[in-house]
């Protein structure tokens, strides 16, 4: 295990191009970016799978493939075809270049259900790190794939693999306005909501069962929470003027918002039902973009009290705030990793606007895109990967970059403009 | 002196509307006869006059009028009110001034760049700079609300200068409009 990760991090070191096309989804996925080179693992067939309909090995390679840490080998027919029973041939898989295996099978169940197996090894130390058995309707084969692909990942980096869930994203099409939840691989889109009006600001609650957006529907921002549950919509905050920029405490009890019900644009609290409003900003400035720390300590937020937009931030409950972003002349949408220690936001550099990090112990900022018109960059719930908004021949893309800056993806949907992405939680 | 103004503004739009438009003073809008209390007993009878354009009833629709100018452009990352738009602005006010039962919704927009939040905070400025102006000419604060669309509804979307400008604007709805 130390071996394979000893190995995954000497992989890290220097860069080639690829560019690969994944499966074919409603919203499609290509890595464009530079990226490291990949562990290789190979994911063989798993006898049976046929019957499930789509590939599950062939979705549980291509997740792998799309963190930008792994390479899926080619695996031959093999008969017999080795499943996770098999007695395993660590100098064959070896001799194949593979330095991790996956092996399986799928088995019918009498109850119509199927199930199915694996077993994860590293050809390498020549050991099994473990493997597991669902139970699954023939509905479920994109979640299991999901399932694997997190275990997989997990094993071999360290870290939580983010395939199981969701991504929501805003799609223009025409005169529609359409609130999307797809997989985080982009397969499976539904519409939460479509609107002739314009829908903005999407944010997961943290238990991954609702969304508070902006919607335009009755002709000025109003913010709503929508369950993905059963479709009920709430509305949270209509006040007299503009109502917008929704952000969820960490435990999902309350809900910071931007109001002008009381002149100029402020940041106000909310309990996540609507009531107890109580103001936190009191500025003659723009106040906005609030977001919490993961501790629930601090709101950070965007403000242009000091003459241009920077990024700033107060105790939750309200108080002094300091100014966190100095370089530049327009830093804005602070967005916080999932262990706090680093900042997302816009920033404008030369023109354009891109995404910058902030290390927030060593203040050191780095830009890791290289496109012009980036905007609402959203952390995966691991931390590894933002996936942000930006344009390509005039066309509103979805585009991904690990934190690193190494890894590219870019995300599109045939004849739309998709904006405003928000990646969603950790989910059970 | 602000008294003053509206007095000079009033005179002004009075001998305006005189040399233009005569038979636009005798309808009365919609809204503002909503607003008053049925009248007693006075009941002139009721001219159908179909030789004056149907437009010309409603001085908020009159293309003559300059009640029919909504929008107010601003330059960038600006929201005060340029000089060309005072009697677009003091016109509005007036037919708030008379017309107490009428609403004005004012949305302010904001160009594409940057972020979409931080550009409803800039919409919001210029549509809270109107409304101001407004109610210093004697609107009151409960007849006007100020919103922002931020960059999400522009009227012009190629990526370039002329088109920017023309989206950053305030719109100026009545009831009935929105």
């Amino acid at each position: 295990m130390q071996a394979l990760l000893t190995r995954l991090r000497a992989f890290l070191g220097a860069v080639l191009l690829l560019i690969t096309p994944l499966a074919a989804a409603q919203l499609s996925i290509e890595i464009t970016g530079a990226g490291a080179p990949r562990m290789p693992i190979a994911v063989a067939p798993f006898p049976g799978e046929a019957a499930l309909g789509p590939g599950i090995t062939s979705i549980v390679r291509a997740d792998l493939e799309r963190s930008g840490l792994f390479r899926g080998l080619e695996v031959p027919p093999l008969a017999p075809a080795p499943t996770e029973a098999s007695t395993v041939n660590y100098a064959e898989w070896r001799s194949r270049l593979a330095d991790a295996l996956v092996l399986g099978s799928v088995a019918a169940r009498p109850d119509g259900r199927y199930e199915v197996r694996f077993r994860l090894y590293d050809v390498v130390k020549q050991a099994s790190l473990g493997g597991i058995a669902y139970t699954l309707s023939k509905e479920q084969v994109r979640a299991t794939a999901h399932r694997i692909a997190d275990f997989v990942y997990e094993k071999l980096t360290g870290e939580k693999g983010v395939f199981s869930t969701r991504i929501a994203y805003v799609v223009k099409r025409g005169n529609r306005f359409e609130l999307q939840i797809a997989d985080a691989d982009g397969a499976g889109e539904e519409a939460a909501l479509v609107s002739f009006e314009p829908i903005i600001s999407p944010a997961w609650s943290p238990d991954g069962r609702k969304l508070a957006y902006v919607s335009f529907e009755n002709k000025k921002p109003v913010v709503y929470v929508h369950s993905l549950v059963d479709g009920k919509r709430n509305v949270i905050a209509n006040f007299r003027g503009s109502n917008s920029a929704p952000a969820w405490s960490p435990d999902g009890s309350k809900l910071a918002v931007t109001l002008s019900r009381e002149g100029g644009s402020q940041i106000f609290l909310l309990n996540a039902d609507g009531s107890g409003l109580r103001r936190l900003t009191s500025s003659a400035a723009i106040d906005t973009e609030p977001r919490f720390s993961g501790d629930g300590q601090w709101i950070y937020f965007t403000s242009d009290r000091g003459g241009s937009p920077q990024i700033y931030r107060m105790p939750a409950a309200g108080g002094e705030p300091q100014r966190i972003t100095f370089e530049g002349s327009y830093n804005v949408t602070p967005r916080l990793s999932p262990d706090g220690k680093t900042l997302a936001y816009i920033t404008l550099n030369e023109g354009k606007f891109q995404v910058a990090l902030l290390d927030l112990s060593n203040r050191q900022v780095q830009i890791i895109t290289d496109s012009d018109r980036d905007e609402s960059p959203s952390f995966a719930p691991n931390g590894r990967m933002i996936l942000l908004a930006t344009v390509i021949g005039e066309r509103g893309v979805l585009s991904a970059v690990s934190s690193d800056g190494r890894v590219k993806q870019r995300l599109s949907v045939t004849a739309g403009d998709v904006r405003e992405p928000a990646w969603g939680p950790f989910t059970e | 002196m602000r008294l003053a103004i509206i007095a000079t503004l009033a005179a002004a739009a009075l001998a305006a509307g005189c040399a233009t438009t005569p038979e636009q003073q005798a309808p009365v809008s919609v809204e503002e006869r909503a607003a008053k209390p049925a009248p007693v007993e006075t009941k002139p009878i009721a001219r159908v006059d179909l030789t004056s354009k149907p437009a010309a009833a409603n001085p908020l629709k009159d293309p003559n009028n300059i009640l029919s100018k909504r929008s107010i452009y601003f330059d960038f990352d600006k929201y005060d009110i340029k000089d060309e738009f005072r009697p677009q602005i003091e016109a509005h006010a007036k037919y708030l001034r008379e017309n107490p039962g009428a609403k004005m919704l004012m949305q302010g927009n904001a160009d594409e760049r940057g972020s979409r939040e931080y550009n409803l905070g800039l919409g919001q400025r210029r549509s809270d700079s109107v409304k101001r102006a407004l109610t210093l000419l004697g609107a009151k604060d409960n007849q006007i609300e100020s919103v922002s669309l931020g960059e999400e509804k522009p009227v012009c979307t190629e990526h370039a200068e002329d088109c920017w400008a023309k989206n950053r604007r305030g719109d100026m709805l009545y009831n009935g409009e929105y």
